[in-house]
């Protein structure tokens, strides 16, 4: 059930502000794709334009080969399904009523028994059965993070896009969901895409890293080809060591060097530093 | 039996969902008895707020018969619902003099007081959810300004786009209107962010308050008596022939609403998230504001502008059964009604020429601080 998503000659501007252009990408293995970047680079907008929140200025994004400026939010919501990084709620819901609302694309108007069983089902396996009937604003950032998991998983997507799916969580859940996240991929045989800041979580559970840079693609491939201390170095300007780890490259950053961090380094989008804000934005 | 059943289908969604090792592992025994202990929980919880819409119902059921038994002439409240129940079973009987006062007198305004609570009320809520702000109401947005300067313009200066008897309500409904084209037209040009239309309903506000003020002043007194006195709502004017309309408006306003819940509920993690489970944000929210606009419009312009009802019936309601609009729309609405129904029996007991207006906010206002302050979760 895995979905091909091909991103041909794509291009994003805010106003004037261009984020990147001619991208082009293709994604048609299975598996968990890790994308990586600064700050400001464009890599929610990435996601956006995949499941039409924005529209490319130029190029497109297919989807099995169909345009998704063309299809409905409906038929793209069957596919893929977002888990955003943050959820500001005014009015919430119980817990369980949250995590419902992925099961709109599939149920429509009606709660199904089905739907319940499913959303109890996705909020067991994120550890958070026993919140099920809280009120969602009385949790914790984490907690948040959990259910909005449980919510995408709900949906029963062919392609999982989490932004920044582990920022809040403790250790112990970041590696849980991250090797839910590759295992679901597997045994799915679907695609599982992640924004992504920690390059060790992402160099562990990966099968593909992207990595985006100053409008562009700077590198792509699997952790060991792409997470070289060059690389780290050209697109993060920060010193690293590479140190292989049961087969995968584990980054150990030369953090106390103060004076090696450049301070006019600048690897988003030179032209507007204030992305991230917009896409904050767009998510709200 | 039922428990095998219910680990059939637990494994069938787990076959679906193919989960992990790690994460079968929680679905073995224990799992499947949390499972079912959440969605039994689940299930109690949807009961408690169904039984919860139902007692509301009934309250406002007592809360008619209360009100049409009072004034100069009190009429028992059984002797109430016993005039009711035989004028339908007697349908265009004749009727003596207590069925009269019930019928022809007091059931119009009851009416009255009970649709336009019900609309405002569910227009109310409606509006908070959409724009993610609890402060939304008819005032906020225009609506109700629209209105009185419609309104105004037709008692003072006699100017209305029908003539006759429904002139003003004519032109309070077209005014109320006003602001929701306007959105509809910037929306051509800008994504209609609830940001967005909260400001533009609140400059709106401003320009019409400041057209209405300056007719006021230089209206003769008699005629801006008669602005002062629309403009805190009254029931005085209720009459048989208006109650179809009131009924319509409500009724279609609460299946349009009622049939947006699941999306209202959704807008409230955000427009990117609505969009990403398949909803067409843009064109939600202005159907959704039409018809709010329509329901608020079409109240008002028949009541003039019934403070607070549209505010804190919705949230004196999610104080009760919580923020999925499924259940909050129509409790919402009852609760509308009963305060109205409520407020128009002090009236009927104070002084029977008050505005209700006037009623609703003093009412209103001490019963909803006591219950925010009385509220220790965080419901908003």
């Amino acid at each position: 059930m895995s979905v091909r998503i091909e991103a041909q000659d794509l291009g994003v501007s805010y106003g004037d502000n261009l984020i990147w252009e001619h991208i082009n990408l293709d994604i048609n293995q299975p598996g968990l794709v890790s994308i990586l970047g600064p700050n400001g680079v464009g890599k929610s907008t990435f996601m956006y334009t995949i499941n039409k929140i924005l529209e490319p200025t130029s190029g497109r994004v297919l989807l099995d080969g169909d345009d998704v400026m063309e299809l409905s939010f409906k038929d793209i919501a069957k596919k893929v399904a977002y888990v955003p990084q943050s959820s500001g709620e005014t009015f919430a819901m119980t817990v369980m009523d949250t995590v419902l609302m992925g099961r709109y694309p599939h149920s429509g108007y009606t709660v199904t028994k089905e739907d319940v069983e499913i959303a109890t089902d996705c909020l067991i396996k994120m550890h958070m059965g026993e919140y099920a009937m809280r009120n969602f604003n009385e949790l914790s950032a984490g907690q948040h993070q959990r259910v909005m998991i449980a919510r995408g998983l709900a949906q029963m997507p062919e392609l999982l896009m989490l932004d920044e799916p582990t920022s809040n969580l403790d250790i112990y859940h970041q590696i849980y969901t991250m090797r839910l996240l590759r295992d679901i991929a597997h045994e799915r045989n679907m695609t599982v895409l992640i924004i992504c800041h920690d390059l060790n979580i992402a160099s562990r559970f990966s099968d593909r890293v992207i990595i985006f840079r100053k409008g562009t693609v700077y590198a792509d491939g699997t952790a060991q080809e792409v997470l070289t201390d060059k690389t780290i170095y050209d697109v993060y300007n920060v010193k690293a060591d590479i140190m292989p780890v049961d087969g995968r490259p584990y980054v150990i950053f030369h953090a106390d060097e103060k004076d090696e961090l450049d301070p006019d380094h600048q690897c988003g989008t030179v032209e507007d530093p204030a992305v991230e804000e917009i896409e904050k934005e767009m998510a709200e | 039996m039922a428990k095998i059943k219910y680990k059939t289908t637990i494994n069938n969604i787990s076959q679906k969902l193919r989960l992990s090792e790690t994460a079968r592992k929680h679905h073995g025994k224990e799992g499947a008895t949390e499972a079912e202990n959440i969605i039994n929980e689940y299930r109690a919880y949807k009961y408690a707020k169904a039984l919860m819409l139902i007692v509301v119902l009934f309250l406002c059921l007592i809360a008619l018969g209360v009100d049409i038994g009072l004034g100069p002439y009190s009429i028992d409240f059984i002797k109430v619902y016993e005039e009711i129940i035989n004028r339908f079973f007697d349908w265009g009987g004749t009727l003596d003099l207590e069925g009269k006062i019930v019928w022809e007198l007091r059931m119009p305004r009851v009416l009255t007081a009970l649709l336009a609570g019900l609309g405002l009320a569910m227009a109310g809520s409606a509006m908070q959810s959409m724009m993610k702000n609890p402060l939304a109401d008819p005032y906020t947005t225009g609506i109700s300004s629209g209105a009185a300067l419609g309104a105004t313009l037709s008692i003072t200066l006699g100017i209305a786009l029908i003539p006759g008897n429904f002139g003003t309500v004519a032109n309070a409904f077209v005014f109320a209107l006003i602001p929701a084209a306007f959105i509809i037209l910037m929306s051509i040009y800008r994504k209609p962010s609830p940001a967005m239309i909260i400001l533009s309903g609140i400059s709106l506000m401003y320009i019409f308050n400041a057209i209405q003020s300056y007719l006021m002043i230089i209206a003769d007194p008699n005629a801006a008596s008669a602005v002062y006195n629309w403009t805190v709502g009254t029931l005085n004017g209720a009459s048989w022939d208006k109650v179809p309309f009131l009924f319509a408006v409500a009724l279609l306003g609460g299946i349009v609403l009622m049939y947006m819940a699941r999306i209202l509920n959704t807008m409230n993690s955000g427009d990117a998230y609505s969009k990403s489970i398949g909803i067409n944000v843009n064109r939600s929210r202005i159907i959704i504001l039409v018809t709010i606009s329509m329901v608020a419009a079409g109240i008002v312009s028949f009541t003039g502008i019934i403070g607070f009802i549209g505010l804190v019936g919705p949230h004196i309601a999610r104080i009760f059964v919580g923020s999925d609009n499924k259940i909050l729309i129509p409790a919402a609405g009852l609760m509308g009604a009963g305060l109205m129904l409520l407020a128009d029996c002090v009236v009927q007991i104070v002084a029977e020429t008050m505005p209700v207006g006037i009623i609703t906010s003093i009412i209103g206002g001490p019963i909803f601080m006591f219950l925010i302050l009385r509220q220790k979760k965080e419901v908003w």
